[in-house]
């Protein structure tokens, strides 16, 4: 029998993925970060209208390491990062895979100013050029990136302006069809101040209660990562959190257990701020790969 | 029902009364946001081609065609021609509803062709075919690496991606699925 093709193809890309990973934990290692590992397994994850968590032998798959993290951040620990496996239900294109690979950083007394900072750092280091390549699209990557808030956005490409959303679903709908397809593919973008009802965990600007502050980066059109500033209002965090399990409730979708101890421990976390990335999509663009099935050693349909 | 996971290329619904295949599939989905199926789909009757985008929730009804096990005979100005070979039977499939499958087909080949009263409405392929590589760039001795690649093209005009040591000439077997190389026959 002839070894399997579909696997064997793909080796050049996962030594080149393995390289990547090693130069993300020195590129952290460099600046005073401490890598850490958090249990996959998790009795809560914090509860999103449009993430469903798996259920494993009545706790759950993490849907991402943030909330041990913040804890850890709460008890004291600063500059942390983690590149562990994170699970979401029924999630499968060609951008996304149930199982996949997340990098997440922490910092305390930042905002998400400095995370996008940090994005640019860290994905300079390992391009290694001013400029790339991907899909035939060449990519300026000279620094400061592009910052677009989602109310320009809105009025720049959306027919709807922001402040006449106030329904989740119509706004992720239009980030979906009129907003990501128009954002530029030849330099990166970070897309910055959400809706409030788009971002639980991030603190709301100081001057406008209805917005958070968080960034999406996207890079060639692919979303990469999601950062903000933490909140850390143990008060406010409850209601959010409860709010979107109403959410969920309204439809149809089970009520996971609260997160009870990462709410209580909130309290003893001042400022902070953290990101989650996205390291199979981050491989695609620096490997040249079209699909998120390229960059991986398996596909649960190769399983 | 199906439900939205459930949804890919080839997959075959009922949608207004009418049987519906999805002939391309994307799914997309903003981090925070909800998820967007979005489909290609023919109208398997009128041969009509639409994007549908469906959403988390929604439900579908499978479209249940009778199946009619056939010879593929050969291709004229009419189009893909069929046989029963109970009864000699012949029928014509146009080169709409034929489609990419086209590239599946060989002479002789059995297939199921899906039935609306007397017509036929499309094809239900085999997993697996096995088709002869009529072009290929010339394999470079001392390219030993398993996962190397390069294009090819096979009898019916479909390209795709072979492992270096395929040469002209070779029977391999292809994943009618996703159109993917799996392996060399041999004969």
């Amino acid at each position: 029998m002839e070894p399997n093709w579909q696997l064997a193809r793909k080796q050049a890309t996962i030594i080149k993925r393995a390289r990547i990973l090693e130069k993300i934990r020195a590129f952290f290692v460099e600046q005073g970060f401490t890598e850490v590992e958090t249990p996959h397994r998790i009795p809560a994850n914090a509860p999103e209208l449009h993430i469903d968590p798996v259920a494993s032998d009545g706790w759950f798959l993490q849907t991402s390491p943030e909330l041990c993290m913040k804890r850890l951040l709460a008890a004291g620990y600063d500059k942390l990062f983690q590149i562990c496996r994170c699970w979401r239900a029924g999630e499968r294109g060609p951008h996304h895979l149930p199982e996949y690979t997340m990098l997440e950083w922490y910092r305390r007394d930042c905002d998400y100013y400095q995370l996008m900072e940090d994005c640019e750092q860290l994905i300079l280091g390992l391009v290694n050029n001013k400029s790339w390549a991907w899909k035939g699209e060449k990519i300026d990557l000279n620094i400061p990136w592009p910052r677009l808030s989602v109310a320009d956005a809105f009025s720049q490409h959306s027919s709807t302006l922001l402040s006449e959303v106030t329904d989740v679903n119509f706004f992720s709908e239009l980030i979906s069809t009129k907003i990501e397809p128009a954002l530029p593919k030849n330099k990166p973008v970070f897309l910055v101040d959400f809706p409030v009802l788009q971002g639980s965990l991030a603190r709301t600007k100081p001057h406008n209660p209805n917005q958070v502050e968080r960034f999406e980066l996207y890079i060639a059109g692919l979303e990469l990562a999601n950062g903000f500033s933490e909140l850390t209002d143990p008060v406010e965090q409850r209601k959010r959190f409860e709010e979107e399990e109403m959410q969920r409730k309204a439809a149809g979708k089970p009520a996971g257990p609260f997160p009870d101890k990462y709410i209580k421990e909130l309290q003893t976390l001042t400022k902070a701020a953290g990101i989650a990335l996205g390291v199979d999509r981050l491989t695609m663009l620096l490997c040249g790969c079209e699909t998120i099935d390229d960059v991986v050693c398996f596909t649960p349909e190769q399983l | 029902m199906y439900n939205c996971s459930d949804l890919k290329k080839g997959l075959k619904l009922m949608i207004d009364g009418d049987p519906h295949v999805i002939v391309q599939y994307d799914f997309t989905k903003p981090g925070k946001g909800q998820a967007l199926y979005k489909c290609k789909l023919r109208n398997m009757i009128s041969g009509a081609l639409f994007d549908r985008t469906y959403r988390s929730g929604e439900s579908f009804e499978p479209a249940h065609l009778e199946e009619r096990e056939m010879q593929y005979l050969y291709q004229d100005d009419t189009g893909y021609v069929f046989m029963d070979k109970k009864n000699y039977e012949q029928i014509v499939l146009t080169d709409d509803t034929v489609g990419d499958d086209k590239y599946f087909l060989v002479d002789n080949m059995e297939v199921e062709i899906l039935m609306h009263g007397e017509r036929g409405i499309g094809i239900s392929l085999p997993n697996f075919v096995n088709l002869r590589v009529t072009q290929t760039d010339p394999w470079v001795k001392g390219d030993t690496a398993a996962g190397n690649n390069k294009p090819a093209t096979v009898e019916t005009g479909y390209a795709l991606q072979v492992p270096s040591f395929v040469e002209e000439g070779t029977l391999i077997q292809i994943d009618t699925r996703n159109g993917a190389y799996v392996t060399r026959v041999k004969e």
